[in-house]
C-alpha cells in the first residue's frame, strides 16, 4: 500500500492559463508573467509497475499530454477539495482502475499552478484567495499538496436529547442560536411546550427536525402569517396571509388549464388534452454568496428535482441573475465577501456545468447589476418539463415503502433550510461551509432516466431538497406517517450522527413511496442505470414520524404537531405610499444616450453567458436567448417545440428591481407584463398563459420591507386576475440583505421575478424581434406616458437633481391589447416583433435593427417630448414591423397604433429629427466587440 | 422501403441520444438506444444493426477528460464487437462527445482538447465537405451543412494532419469560423474505410428546416445535418 501522485500537463499551452489571467485582469490582480496549469492525481494502492503503466495508459491522451510519477518541484500552489465535497474525477479514476483492475484504494483529484522562480510570494497569495481557492469547499497547499485519502473512521454518538422544558425564553432563545435553529421565541415556546406535555425531552434529531420543518426556507412562515399593515395616512389595517391571496387570485382566474397550483414541488398545466406541463422556479442566493459555482450549480440541480417530483421530465432551465456591479474596485468589496465579477463567473460556470452536463437547454434568462446585490447576489433558477397522461399520485398509502434514489449522504449542505432563513454578515461564508455542496447533474440525470417512465411503480414521489430526508419523509408521512432507519441510507464516508444523516442537504436525491409489489420493477430500472436505490422504511399509517438509528427511536413526533403545531406568525407592516407624479427628464443627446444605454450591463448582449450555456439541445429551442441574422440581438422569450410538433410552449421573464425600489406595487403590476408581453411577443396564445413568482426582499420583521412585500403581492395578483392569468407556483427567498455605507443593515431591492409559460399554438406563425424586410412599416402598439422612475436613463445620465417622477403605470387596456396582436400574429401579418422594457422605445428598435442588420427611418415617436418618447419604460408596448398593405387590418384589429417609420436597407437608423446613428455603431456598442474593418 | 436497423450507443452522462435518435428514424432507419450495459448483455442488438452512433453528452461528466471513460467501457466491453462490426460494413458515426469516445478509442485519428478559448461554447457553424474525403456519411454532399455545436473540448490535434487530410479522412471543416482552434480548421475527421466519422457539431440538431436560427432566410433542405443520417441509411439500404 503506498501513496502516489500523477501530475498530467497538456502538450500545448493549457487555456485555463489564458483565463486564469482574464479573470485576475477582471479584478485588478496582478498576474505573474509565467503560469502554468496541471492536473493531479493523488491515490493510494498497491501498485506495481506494470498496474503504474496501465493506469497511466489509461488516463493520459499521450497525443495531447504529458505525466508524471515523480513529485514536482519549483514555485506551486495545489489545490484538492476538502474531504467529503464532490471529488467526481476521484469516483472516475476508481471507476477506471477497476475497469482495468488495477488496485487502487483512494483517490482524491487536484489542480497545479505553476509560477516562474522570481513571483511574488503577495502576488501568489493574492490570486489564491481571491480566485484560486475557495476554502469553503477547498484546501490549499503552496507547494505540493497532501490531501487526506480517506476520512478517519469516527466513533458515531448516539442520538442526544436536548433539554427545553426547563429553560427560559432568554435560555430558548440562547439554545437557537447555538444550534442555528432559526426559530423565534414563540415557536421555541410551542416546542417547549409540547416536549413538557409529553414528558419528556426532545432528542437533538427531533429539535432540528421541528426547526427545518418550520424554517422560513419551508414553511413559508412570512407568506402565511396574519398582517397588520399601517398605511402611510396611519390607517392600520389587516390583511390576509400573503399566500392566501396569490391562491385566492388563481382561483378567481379559474383557468380551465390548471390542473395543479401551489401543491407539491410544482405547478401542473395542460394547454393541449394529454400532455401536462409541470412549472417551478427557486431561489439559491445564499448559497451562491459564498461559493458561487456550487450554490448555482445545486440551484439548478434543485428545481429540476422539483419537476421530477411532479412526475414530469425536465425539459429545459431558466435563470436570472443578480448581482453587485462588475467593476467596482477591489477595495471597495466588503469584508468577508467576493467580488461580484468572481460571484458572476462562478455563477455562470455553475449554471453551464449542470444544465449542459445534465442535458438541458438554458433557454431564458436575465442578468441585472446593482450595488445592492453585491454581498447578497440573487440566483433565480427555474425548470419545466412534460408528461404525457399525467395523473396525480394518490400515496403513500399504509405499507408502502420509503424508498431513497439517488446520490449518496455525507455530511454536505447540513442546515441549508435553517442557513437561507438567517440574514448574512461577514462571517456567513466561514461559519456556513457545511452549508454548501457541489452537484453532480451526472448522477441527476440518471436518476431522469431511471425514474421517467417508472410512473406506475411509486405511489408517491419528492425531491430531497431542504432540510434532506428530515424534510422529504416528513411531508410524505403527514398524516399518514412513517417508521425509517437511518443505518440504511447509504452514506458517502462514515462517522455521521444520526441528525446529520436525517437533515444532510447531500445533492442529486429523491424519495418514492413504492408498494411492496413493485419493489423489483424500481431495483432492475435502477441497477440498469446505475442509480442506488435503499429501502429505509415504511409508511405506517399511524400518523407518527418514527425515525431510528440502529433500532433505536430518536425521533418520534405526532406528524400533526410536526406540520400544523407552528404557531401562526403576525406580522406588522408599513406601506409607503410612492411617488406617482408623471415626472419628465430634461432633452438629451440622442446618440451618445441610447449608445450608452445599449451597452449598459443589464442591457448589452448577453452572448458572452449565453454562449456558455447549451441551449440547442434537444433540438427543440425555436426561440432563442439569443437572435438575430448574427446571432447577438436579445430574444423575448424561449420558444420550445419538438422538430415535428406543430405547438410549442413560450417562456417569458418579468423583473425589475429598479422600478421594485421606488414603487414595489406597480413594479409588480408591470413585470407581471412584462412577462406577458415577452411571450406575446413570440407568438403565445394570451389566454393560456400560467405564472410563477419569485419574491427575494430583505428581513420582513422589518416593517417597510413587509409592506413592500404586500404591496407587491398585490400588484402582482391584481395584474394576474386582468390578464386571466394564473399563478400556479411560486417561492419566497426572504431575509436577503447587505451592510451598506452607512453601517446599517439594508433589504436588496424588492425582487419579484415572474416566469410566464404559454401555449404558441401553432410555431410556424412565431415571431421574433429580427427586421426582414425594407420598406415594411416599424409600428407601435400601446401608448407611452411619463415614467421615468428606476428608469434605465437614469443609470445613464445624471439625474439626481430633477423629482424622480413615477414607474410605470399599470395599462389596463394590454390584456385586449395582446390578445389583438396575437391574431395578427397567428394572421402572418407580423413580420418582426419586440418588447419594449429596458431602455424604453429607442433601444427596443435599436436591438431590431441590430438583430436584422437593417435600418430604419423613423418619423413619429408617439410622444411630443422626444425624452419620453424613446426613454420612458412605459409598459404594454410592442414594436412590430408589417406590410404597408396590412396596416388597415392591423389597425382594425389593434386600435390606437404610433405608424413609427419604415425598416430600411441604408444600415443606418434615423430619427425624426435627423440624427442618425449607423447600424454598426448599434453593434459595436451592444455586443462591446469593434466595428468589423469593411 | 426498408428500414435499415440503428443502434445509439450511450452511456451515463450521454444526454444527446433521443436527438440522435430522432434523426436516425427522419433519416428512414429504425433506431433503438442502447446502454454500453445492453449490448454486452446481448451483443446481437449491435451485430444485427447497420448503423450505430455514439451520441453527445458528458458521459462520466467529462471527469478525466472529455469521453475517456466511456471509451475504456467500448474497449473492454466491447471492441470486439465493435470492431466486428465495422468490418463487415457497418457504418459507425461518433457525434461530440461520441467524436471524442472514438478517436480515445483509437477508432479515428487525432485527439480533442480543451477549446483555445478556454471555455464550453454553444453557437452555430458551418459545415464545408471536403471534396477528397472517403466518408461514406459525407459522400456527395457539396452544400455546406449548417449545425450547433456545443462542446468544452472540441480543438482537433493531430501530430500529422497532411496526412490525415491527403488520404481523404478529413470529412468537413468549419466554414467561415473556427470556433476551437481545431487544425486546418477539421471539424469531423473518418477512418480509412470511410465508414466511420467523428464530428463535434451537431447534425442531429438540424434535421428539419425551422431548426436554424436563420430559417426563412436560407435555402430550405440544402444545409440540414439530416443529409449525413440520410447518406447512411441509403447506403445501409445497399
Amino acid at each position: 500500500m503506498q501513496d502516489l501522485r500523477l501530475t498530467i500537463r497538456s502538450a500545448s499551452p493549457d487555456p485555463r492559463a489564458e483565463a486564469l489571467r482574464r479573470s485576475a485582469g477582471h479584478l485588478g490582480l496582478e498576474c505573474p508573467d509565467e503560469i502554468r496549469v496541471a492536473d493531479v492525481i493523488h491515490i493510494r494502492g498497491g501498485l506495481n509497475d506494470t498496474d503504474r503503466t496501465r493506469l497511466e495508459e489509461a488516463l493520459v491522451d499521450a497525443n495531447t499530454q504529458h505525466a508524471s510519477w515523480d513529485p514536482p518541484v519549483g514555485n506551486a500552489i495545489e489545490i484538492c477539495p476538502l474531504p467529503g465535497v464532490t471529488d467526481p474525477a476521484a469516483e472516475a479514476i476508481l471507476h477506471v482502475a477497476r475497469t482495468i483492475d488495477v488496485p487502487v484504494d483512494a483517490a482524491v483529484s487536484g489542480r497545479r499552478y505553476e509560477f516562474g522562480p522570481d513571483a511574488e510570494p503577495t502576488v501568489i497569495t493574492a490570486l489564491v484567495d481571491r480566485l484560486l481557492a475557495n476554502p469553503v469547499v477547498e484546501a490549499h497547499w503552496y507547494g505540493n499538496a497532501s490531501p487526506p485519502l480517506e476520512i478517519p473512521e469516527a466513533v458515531v454518538p448516539p442520538a442526544s436529547t436536548v433539554a427545553v422544558t426547563t429553560l427560559s425564553d432568554g435560555e430558548l432563545g440562547e439554545l437557537s442560536r447555538q444550534r442555528g435553529l432559526a426559530l423565534d421565541p414563540a415557536e421555541l415556546s410551542t416546542i417547549a411546550q409540547h416536549f413538557a406535555d409529553l414528558g419528556r425531552e426532545p432528542t437533538d434529531v427531533e429539535l432540528e427536525t421541528l426547526a427545518q420543518t418550520w424554517s422560513e426556507h419551508c414553511a413559508h412562515k412570512t407568506f402565511r402569517a396574519t398582517i397588520e399593515a399601517a398605511d402611510a395616512d396611519g390607517t392600520v389595517r389587516e390583511f390576509a396571509p400573503l399566500l392566501e391571496t396569490l391562491r385566492r387570485c388563481t382561483d378567481e382566474i379559474s383557468a380551465p388549464f390548471v390542473r395543479s397550483a401551489f401543491v407539491g414541488n410544482a405547478g401542473v398545466i395542460e394547454f393541449e388534452r394529454g400532455t401536462t406541463i409541470a412549472l417551478k422556479a427557486e431561489t439559491h442566493n445564499h448559497p451562491s454568496a459564498i461559493e458561487p459555482f456550487g450554490g448555482a450549480n445545486t440551484g439548478v440541480g434543485g428545481v429540476i428535482r422539483d419537476v421530477l417530483g411532479m412526475a414530469h421530465k425536465p425539459i429545459a432551465v431558466t435563470d436570472i441573475l443578480c448581482f453587485g456591479p462588475s467593476d467596482m474596485p477591489l477595495d471597495h468589496v466588503p469584508e468577508g465577501a467576493l467580488h461580484p465579477s468572481r460571484i458572476a463567473d462562478g455563477v455562470v460556470d455553475g449554471i453551464a456545468d449542470y444544465g449542459n452536463k445534465i442535458g438541458l437547454p438554458t433557454v431564458a434568462g436575465a442578468v441585472f447589476h446593482h450595488p445592492a446585490y453585491t454581498t447578497n447576489p440573487l440566483v433565480f433558477a427555474g425548470c419545466i418539463g412534460t408528461a404525457d397522461n399525467w395523473r396525480q399520485h394518490d400515496g403513500p398509502h399504509p405499507g408502502d415503502r420509503v424508498v431513497v434514489l439517488g446520490g449518496r449522504t455525507g455530511r454536505d449542505g447540513i442546515r441549508g433550510a435553517t442557513f437561507s432563513s438567517l440574514t448574512m454578515d461577514a462571517s456567513t461564508g466561514s461559519v456556513a461551509g457545511a452549508s454548501v455542496q457541489i452537484g453532480d447533474p451526472i448522477t441527476e440525470k440518471l436518476l431522469i432516466d431511471a425514474l421517467i417512465g417508472a410512473e406506475h411503480l411509486y405511489s408517491a414521489i419528492t425531491d430531497c431538497g431542504a432540510g434532506g430526508l428530515s424534510s422529504a419523509v416528513g411531508e410524505m408521512a403527514e398524516g399518514i406517517g412513517a417508521d425509517v432507519e437511518l443505518a440504511m441510507v447509504p452514506l458517502k464516508y462514515p462517522g455521521l450522527e444520526p441528525w446529520e444523516i436525517w437533515l444532510s442537504e447531500a445533492q442529486e436525491r429523491m424519495v418514492i413511496a413504492v408498494p411492496p409489489a413493485s419493489i423489483d420493477a424500481i431495483e432492475q430500472r435502477c441497477a440498469r442505470h446505475g442509480v442506488e436505490v435503499t429501502d429505509i422504511g415504511v409508511f405506517t399509517g399511524d400518523g407518527r414520524l418514527v425515525v431510528r438509528h440502529d433500532g433505536h427511536p430518536v425521533v418520534d413526533l405526532d406528524t400533526g404537531f410536526l406540520h400544523d403545531g407552528r404557531p401562526r406568525r403576525h406580522m406588522a407592516a408599513e406601506i409607503r405610499r410612492p411617488e406617482r407624479t408623471p415626472t419628465g427628464r430634461p432633452a438629451v443627446a440622442i446618440v451618445p444616450t441610447l449608445l450608452a444605454l445599449l451597452a449598459h450591463p443589464n442591457i448589452n448582449s448577453r452572448e458572452r453567458i449565453l454562449r456558455r450555456y447549451d441551449h440547442e439541445i434537444g433540438g427543440a429551442t425555436l426561440g432563442r436567448p439569443i437572435i438575430g441574422v448574427e446571432r447577438d440581438a436579445p430574444g423575448d422569450a424561449a420558444l420550445l417545440a419538438g422538430p415535428l410538433e406543430a405547438s410549442g410552449i413560450a417562456i417569458g421573464i418579468g423583473a425589475n428591481p429598479f422600478h421594485g425600489l421606488h414603487d414595489p406595487e406597480w413594479m409588480a403590476w408591470s413585470v407581471v407584463d412584462e412577462a406577458i408581453r415577452n411571450v406575446v411577443a413570440v407568438g403565445a396564445d394570451p389566454n393560456k398563459i400560467a405564472l410563477l413568482d419569485n419574491f427575494s426582499f430583505g428581513d420582513p420583521r422589518r416593517p417597510v420591507t413587509m409592506g413592500d412585500l404586500i404591496a407587491s403581492v398585490d400588484g402582482c395578483t391584481r395584474a394576474a386576475v386582468a390578464f386571466g392569468a394564473p399563478f400556479v407556483s411560486g417561492k419566497d427567498s426572504l431575509n436577503n440583505e447587505y451592510t451598506g455605507p452607512d453601517g446599517e443593515r439594508h433589504a436588496v431591492p424588492p425582487t419579484l421575478v415572474i416566469t410566464a409559460v404559454a401555449h404558441v399554438p401553432d410555431v410556424d406563425r412565431r415571431t421574433t424581434p429580427t427586421l426582414t424586410t425594407p420598406g415594411n412599416l416599424l409600428v407601435m402598439t400601446g401608448t407611452t406616458g411619463i415614467h421615468f422612475a428606476g428608469s434605465h436613463l437614469d443609470e445613464v445620465v445624471d439625474s439626481a437633481d430633477v423629482a424622480t417622477g413615477s414607474v410605470p403605470e399599470p395599462d389596463a387596456d394590454a390584456p385586449r391589447r395582446y390578445r389583438s396582436l396575437h391574431r395578427c400574429i397567428r394572421a402572418g401579418l407580423i413580420k418582426a416583433c419586440h418588447d419594449i422594457a429596458e431602455g424604453g422605445l429607442a433601444v427596443a428598435v435599436a436591438e431590431m435593427c441590430i438583430a436584422g442588420r437593417l435600418g430604419v427611418a423613423l418619423t413619429d415617436l408617439g410622444h411630443q417630448d422626444t425624452t419620453t418618447a424613446l426613454f420612458s419604460e412605459s409598459c404594454g408596448r410592442h414594436v412590430i414591423e408589417l406590410a404597408p398593405a396590412d396596416l388597415d387590418h392591423v389597425r382594425a384589429e389593434i386600435g390606437s397604433l404610433t405608424v413609427l417609420g419604415t425598416v430600411s436597407d441604408d444600415d443606418t437608423m434615423t430619427f425624426p429629427d435627423g440624427t442618425t446613428i449607423a447600424v454598426a455603431d448599434l453593434v459595436a456598442a451592444h455586443t462591446g466587440r469593434h466595428k468589423a474593418a469593411p | 422501403m426498408r428500414r435499415p436497423c440503428a443502434v445509439v450507443i450511450a452511456g451515463p452522462g450521454t444526454n444527446r441520444d433521443p436527438d440522435t435518435e430522432a434523426a436516425l428514424e427522419l433519416a428512414g432507419s429504425e433506431p433503438r438506444t442502447c446502454l454500453v450495459g445492453d449490448l454486452t448483455a446481448d451483443p446481437a442488438l449491435l451485430s444485427s444493426a447497420t448503423i450505430a452512433v455514439v451520441a453527445g453528452g458528458f458521459s462520466y461528466g467529462d471527469a478525466l477528460g472529455a469521453g475517456r471513460l466511456l471509451a475504456l467501457d467500448l474497449e473492454i466491453a466491447l471492441g470486439e464487437h465493435l470492431a466486428v462490426f465495422v468490418e463487415r460494413g457497418g457504418l459507425l458515426l461518433g457525434i461530440c462527445n461520441g467524436f471524442q469516445v472514438l478517436t480515445r478509442a483509437g477508432l479515428l485519428p487525432g485527439s480533442l482538447t480543451h477549446n483555445d478559448g478556454g471555455h464550453f461554447i454553444c453557437d452555430w457553424v458551418e459545415l464545408a465537405p471536403t471534396t477528397n474525403s472517403v466518408s461514406i456519411w459525407t459522400a456527395g454532399i457539396t452544400d455546406v451543412i449548417h449545425a450547433p455545436i456545443a462542446h468544452g473540448e472540441g480543438r482537433w490535434v493531430h501530430p500529422d494532419p497532411q496526412a490525415i487530410a491527403a488520404g481523404g479522412q478529413v470529412a468537413l471543416r468549419y466554414h467561415g469560423c473556427n470556433p476551437n482552434g481545431s487544425i486546418d480548421d477539421v471539424a469531423g475527421v473518418c477512418d480509412a474505410t470511410g465508414r466511420v466519422l467523428g464530428l463535434m457539431p451537431h447534425p442531429e440538431n438540424h434535421i428539419v428546416d425551422r431548426q436554424h436560427p436563420n430559417a426563412g432566410r436560407i435555402e430550405p433542405m440544402t444545409h440540414l445535418g439530416l443529409r449525413l443520417f440520410q447518406n447512411a441509411v441509403e447506403y445501409a439500404r445497399g
